[in-house]
């Protein structure tokens, strides 16, 4: 064996878990992460419709706690985090002082003055240095916990009941993105009510060490169900039906969260200044004024599949750029989501191509997102 | 994952039958298929054009990727899979037999080809 110089990627509690079922594993974030087990597409439609189960663990925890907590994280995000009643999480950014998105964060208030926040893996040490340096002055600690916790997902329709016979909990009476610590399988957990995939579901931050026990109990229960494993390709396929953004992707540092379409995320009314607040104060003046690009789906009326960074073409010119795309295994036909010029970005809006290696190929303009499920 | 002995394969991924009057099917290996993921399109070379060895002559979408289709023996097309046009998925379910790609009247063909044996060893690296 030769040395090299690359970095050494980090590997999950559940790695070799993860080699013994055959999975194809890639690079994602500095992590070892398995891509797909089988088929992706399989994977994507047992989520849809029965359940999948998923090893995020790649995802950067950081605890926020003390007095002052919620009024650190109130100056450090966007958000509002004083509604965040205890138990319930709230999705939400980081932005810089220019109003450029460093993150997209899941924060789950975990007690009366602690808070989980959970970050990109490919962003969590920005994140966490960007809060640690914005905790100066609060009465709050800001403490990395990506190796205190594996994270485990179990998403779709039959999740529920792949659970319940493995917790004493009260997951019937848990909402949509609330939280709240148990057991699952012996296991102690912060069970919440996310995920990022479009269905129902949960994810199970453990101890790395309880991993391995969780997920195989998990796979045992849910293999009536139809549960199986799924890799990071179903995910990203997921979430683009679901039309839920990406970091690196939909966004990043270039772009405030209005330029986004997330201006929603942003709350000027909360008490305190915010780091960003005059930037997107100013941001958010522009886009209603006169919006520049904006962020809409894209159906194929062919069978060629949009990429990130393909040109979108209208009238002879380049009036946008795909961020996602994908063989939509539910619509069965590729999807991408992209930024374009607002003239074109009414639904409904034809005479739009996607420049696919040098051949225009025909999309529609549709509303996001792709695929919403029936509750 | 086993590759039939009486292919020849491209080190580009590529395998080709013995010629049988002239002609030659095409098609990629179980090893590439696996690599891909699921194929969800493919772009074969049109019947009559000519195909030279070591040249893209086509295309393969999977969710994830494209990947160009190298030609491994040079010729003129004869006849493409249909059933894989409208079905990609063929391509992963049986690359050696219902998955092929296309048929080639061979012309030439490059001399170095890999045996099954010697296919094997160039992805176990």
């Amino acid at each position: 064996m030769s040395s090299t110089d690359a970095p050494r990627l980090r590997r999950t509690p559940l790695d070799a878990l993860h080699r013994s079922l055959g999975a194809t594993m890639t690079d994602f974030a500095g992590w070892e992460m398995p891509l797909r087990y089988g088929s992706e597409r399989e994977e994507h439609l047992a989520v849809r419709t029965r359940a999948g189960l998923f090893d995020l663990s790649h995802m950067g925890e950081i605890t926020v706690t003390g007095p002052q907590a919620v009024a650190l994280l109130n100056y450090a995000l966007v958000g509002n985090i004083a509604t965040v009643g205890p138990g319930r999480a709230r999705y939400t950014m980081i932005c810089r002082a220019d109003g450029g998105i460093l993150d997209d964060l899941i924060v789950y208030r975990t007690g009366e003055h602690e808070y989980l926040v959970v970050a990109n893996a490919s962003n969590a040490q920005a994140v966490l240095d960007a809060l640690t340096e914005r905790a100066a002055g609060f009465d709050a600690e800001v403490r990395d916990d990506r190796d205190a916790y594996a994270l485990l997902a179990v998403q779709g329709p039959e999740a529920l009941a792949v659970l319940k016979p493995l917790t004493d909990a009260d997951l019937d009476g848990l909402k949509y993105y609330a939280a709240l610590s148990g057991t699952v399988a012996g296991v102690p957990a912060l069970i919440a009510r996310t995920g990022y995939t479009g269905e129902d579901g949960f994810e199970l931050f453990v101890a790395p060490g309880d991993a391995e026990r969780l997920w195989q109990a998990l796979t045992e229960a849910g293999a009536p169900a139809g549960l199986v494993p799924c890799g990071l390709s179903c995910r990203d396929t997921l979430r683009l039906e679901a039309g839920m953004p990406l970091y690196g992707n939909e966004l990043s540092t270039a772009l405030t969260p209005f330029d986004a379409g997330f201006g929603r995320v942003v709350k000027f009314d909360k008490e305190g200044d915010f780091v960003g607040r005059e930037a997107l104060l100013a941001a958010a003046e522009r886009v209603a004024a006169e919006p520049s690009r904006v962020l809409v789906g894209l159906v194929a009326q062919g069978r060629r599949v949009p990429r990130a960074g393909y040109s979108v073409v209208a009238d002879g010119k380049v009036i946008g750029e795909v961020t996602s795309g994908a063989p939509s295994p539910t619509l069965g036909k590729p999807i991408a989501m992209a930024y374009v010029d607002a003239a074109y970005a009414a639904p409904g809006t034809t005479g739009v191509a996607v420049d696919i290696r040098g051949s225009h190929e025909p999309y529609e303009v549709v509303a996001l997102p792709f695929y919403k499920r029936q509750k | 994952m086993s590759n039939p002995e009486q292919l020849r394969y491209s080190k580009e991924h590529e395998w080709v039958s013995p010629v049988e009057d002239g002609v030659a099917t095409v098609g990629i290996t179980e090893f590439a298929a696996n690599a891909l993921g699921d194929v969800v399109y493919a772009q074969l070379p049109e019947v009559g054009s000519t195909v030279t060895a070591g040249e893209a002559c086509g295309e393969l979408e999977s969710t994830k990727s494209v990947s160009d289709l190298y030609a491994p023996v040079s010729g003129e097309v004869t006849e493409i899979n249909e059933d894989v046009v409208n079905d990609p998925s063929l391509v992963n379910s049986a690359p050696f037999e219902a998955g092929w790609l296309f048929k080639v009247r061979v012309t030439s063909e490059p001399d170095d080809l890999l045996s099954a044996d010697e296919y094997a060893a160039h992805t176990a690296d």
